[in-house]
């Protein structure tokens, strides 16, 4: 399989993964791709680096989708017959926008911002990225302007985050819990019965009064818009199980990263969402073959000086190291999951920051089966 | 300002993959081998570190030896807040930390699992420590989370102890935050590896350090390959690639040109951390290895021991 058939009649894609592995860069690429067999197609970036930002035009902070100009893509041979757009994610401000779209007033939109607890969550707070990147998602795919959506999750260490963070932030916005602590008469007195009494007191021994009372201004504020915070989870949620909704996982070969794309695997097939494949960056292919390491030494021997000779054997050495242990790793990975869902690209010379250096990734992820094993066989020629 | 090691508790910071727990083992262990009764505690339940020494995950949020003199832990939120709960309200504590509606509560506030988490470092920073039968550390390393969390880390406290004002919760956010803030007690590290993104952001780090009066007292460049060819080599290996018929050779200096690149790209990198951040830099080497194991964490220890060394009573 290649990601053109992973992603057909798909209206989402998810690129999910742990840090370091390349993931708003594969994200891109397939965007790319996907925009070059026709699609409309824009891409949701949390961070990308300085000089892929530029590369997509991407200097301005506008929080909206721009068209990527067809210029800056007619670099290689590829012709895109869709459209690219690309945006990069200002948490704050999606969130900003989200309470300006749900709060009945705009009066009350400016008091909520200025509640020191909103400031806080809306910033500092771990899960508020997460939260952000998929309000953003469902107010695309609502607006329904594009074909496809490409999310690049934030850049965490570990891929659950994305699916926990904003499970928890809602259930704090939804107020569920710090309500029923706060109302006597509510639901959760009713089910503690005396028993709460002590308990809020305990409450507010620890925290200290001021926190209650801020939270419960902040509450105030919300009032009713609560409710969308419950309606709006509910509906990402469905967004996120829909069946044109795609998970992919990017990872490198190396254990960790394996691992975690692993239990990521699993822990998406426990809960329902669709997973179309993983994505393998930087790996290193046997170069070797069937051929003893010694032949190296005497091949290179007729053309180099002995010493360094002997260095660039070492080289091959090293590599090798890490050719057997990313086959290892794979091998691992593609007995926990269907094997054509695994789409390797090699350890590239460079990293990638421009429109070429996604070609090049390009290449190992729309590539057919055939074309692919070629591309590998290239390699080793 | 005292040495790195003289110090009571050090936070390793960096984007995710960079080898945060690699690097923070491995200055653990370079710490127990000078007699420091050292603990690498890692949050946010990674047990990455734990992962490294126990096949089975290891047993769960207590204090494991993993080497002479050198422990582990890996902080739960809650179970640090139920600790808390035990020690500072007694049996209203007690009743708290087992209401599932206040634990749903406390776990859903924002930032509250980050400052339950930080609650524990500092209480394991402490001599008198307040977990029954708890010895003191003369070393607390923190394995912390990625960045763009790992700065709201360290802020947290100070962020609780203005959003309470008033109470337990603010004296404890304020003692935190002082502690943190205390250069002879608390130390930072960044971890970046020498590509374009974690140098991004470790420049990005140190800046919202500086701004919260921290001082970073070590960056780590990790993965560094090795720089294995001059470039007059460099003409002699592409005039051999066109001279070769073996297709074993041509492969085997190709891959050499190619780690070269990326070696030169790697430099490249470094030198604009050392450009744009002011801190003593060290580099750790590349470990050519299945993973990373106690072997490799010894290696590495060795050279992040000697480049202490050599730098201590520089700064």
């Amino acid at each position: 399989m290649n990601v053109l058939e992973m992603l057909e009649a798909k209206r989402v894609c998810v690129c999910a993964g742990s840090g370091g592995v390349g993931k708003t860069t594969t994200s891109a690429a397939i965007a790319l791709g996907m925009a070059a067999a026709g699609a409309k197609v824009a891409v949701v970036t949390i961070d990308p680096a300085n000089r892929l930002a530029n590369a997509l035009g991407l200097e301005a902070l506008e929080n909206e989708p721009r068209r990527v100009e067809p210029a800056r893509l007619a670099t290689g041979d590829l012709e895109v017959k869709g459209e690219l757009w690309a945006m990069m994610l200002d948490p704050k401000r999606t969130f900003d926008e989200l309470i300006e779209r749900i709060a009945p007033d705009p009066g009350r939109a400016e008091e909520i911002k200025a509640n020191r607890v909103y400031r806080e969550l809306s910033t500092a707070v771990s899960g508020s990225q997460e939260l952000t990147a998929i309000a953003k998602l469902h107010e695309l795919d609502q607006e329904g302007h594009f074909d496809l959506l490409v999310l690049d999750t934030p850049p965490s260490r570990n891929a659950l985050e994305f699916l926990d963070a904003p499970g928890r932030l809602n259930a704090f916005l939804e107020g569920r819990a710090l309500k029923a602590f706060m109302r006597p008469t509510g639901v959760g007195m009713r089910v503690l019965g005396r028993g709460a009494l002590p308990l809020l007191s305990g409450l507010r021994r620890i925290t200290g009064i001021d926190l209650i009372s801020d939270l419960t201004v902040f509450f105030q504020l919300l009032g009713d818009m609560t409710k969308d915070f419950s309606q709006r989870a509910a509906q990402v949620e469905a967004l996120l199980r829909a069946p044109t909704t795609s998970f992919l996982l990017v990872t490198s070969a190396a254990r960790e990263p394996i691992d975690e794309a692993i239990w990521f695997a699993e822990r998406l097939h426990a809960d329902g969402l669709p997973f179309g494949g993983v994505v393998v960056n930087r790996v290193h292919h046997d170069l070797l073959g069937n051929r003893a390491p010694r032949e190296v030494r005497r091949a290179l021997a007729r053309v180099l000086p002995p010493e360094l000779a002997v260095r660039v054997t070492e080289n091959f050495r090293d590599y090798h190291v890490l050719a057997r242990r990313d086959d290892h790793n794979l091998t691992r990975l593609s007995s926990q999951l269907d094997e054509r869902r695994l789409l390797r690209v090699p350890q590239l010379d460079d990293d990638v920051h421009d429109v070429e250096g996604l070609l090049r990734i390009h290449r190992y992820l729309f590539a057919s089966e055939a074309e692919r094993e070629q591309l590998i066989d290239d390699l080793v020629a | 300002m005292p040495a790195l090691l003289d110090k009571r508790l050090v936070f390793v910071t960096g984007k995710g993959g960079v080898g945060k727990s690699t690097v923070a083992i491995a200055l653990g262990l370079v710490a127990a081998r000078r007699g420091l009764r050292t603990i690498v505690a890692e949050l946010a339940s990674q047990e990455r570190v734990q992962g490294l020494f126990f096949d089975d995950g290891g047993e769960q949020f207590r204090e494991l030896q993993i080497a002479p003199g050198l422990f582990t832990i890996s902080i739960d939120p809650q179970q640090a807040m139920e600790e808390y709960l035990r020690l500072k309200a007694g049996t209203i504590g007690q009743a708290l930390g087992s209401s599932r509606l206040f634990q749903a509560f406390a776990m859903a506030t924002p930032g509250m699992r980050e400052l339950l988490s930080i609650g524990k470092v500092w209480e394991l920073a402490q001599l008198n420590r307040r977990t029954r039968g708890g010895a003191p550390y003369d070393l607390v390393i923190v394995d912390a989370p990625a960045t763009g969390h790992g700065v709201g880390l360290l802020r947290t406290p100070r962020t609780f102890a203005d959003i309470a004002r008033v109470g337990p919760i603010a004296h404890q956010g304020q003692t935190i935050a002082d502690t943190i803030a205390d250069h002879e007690f608390t130390g930072v590290i960044a971890v970046a590896t020498p590509e374009e993104m974690p140098v991004n952001e470790t420049v990005v780090l140190a800046e919202e350090l500086a701004r919260d009066k921290l001082l970073l007292d070590l960056l780590v460049v990790n993965a560094l390959y090795p720089s294995r060819f001059e470039s007059d080599e460099i003409d002699q290996l592409n005039a051999a690639l066109t001279r070769t018929r073996s297709a074993l050779a041509r492969t085997a200096l190709r891959a050499a040109l190619s780690e070269h690149a990326r070696a030169a790209t790697q430099r490249e990198q470094r030198d604009r951390l050392r450009d744009h951040v002011d801190a003593r830099l060290v580099e750790l080497p590349y470990i050519f290895a299945d993973h990373v194991g106690l072997h490799e964490l010894e290696t590495l220890s060795d050279v992040l021991a000697a480049a202490l060394n050599v730098t201590e009573g520089v700064s």
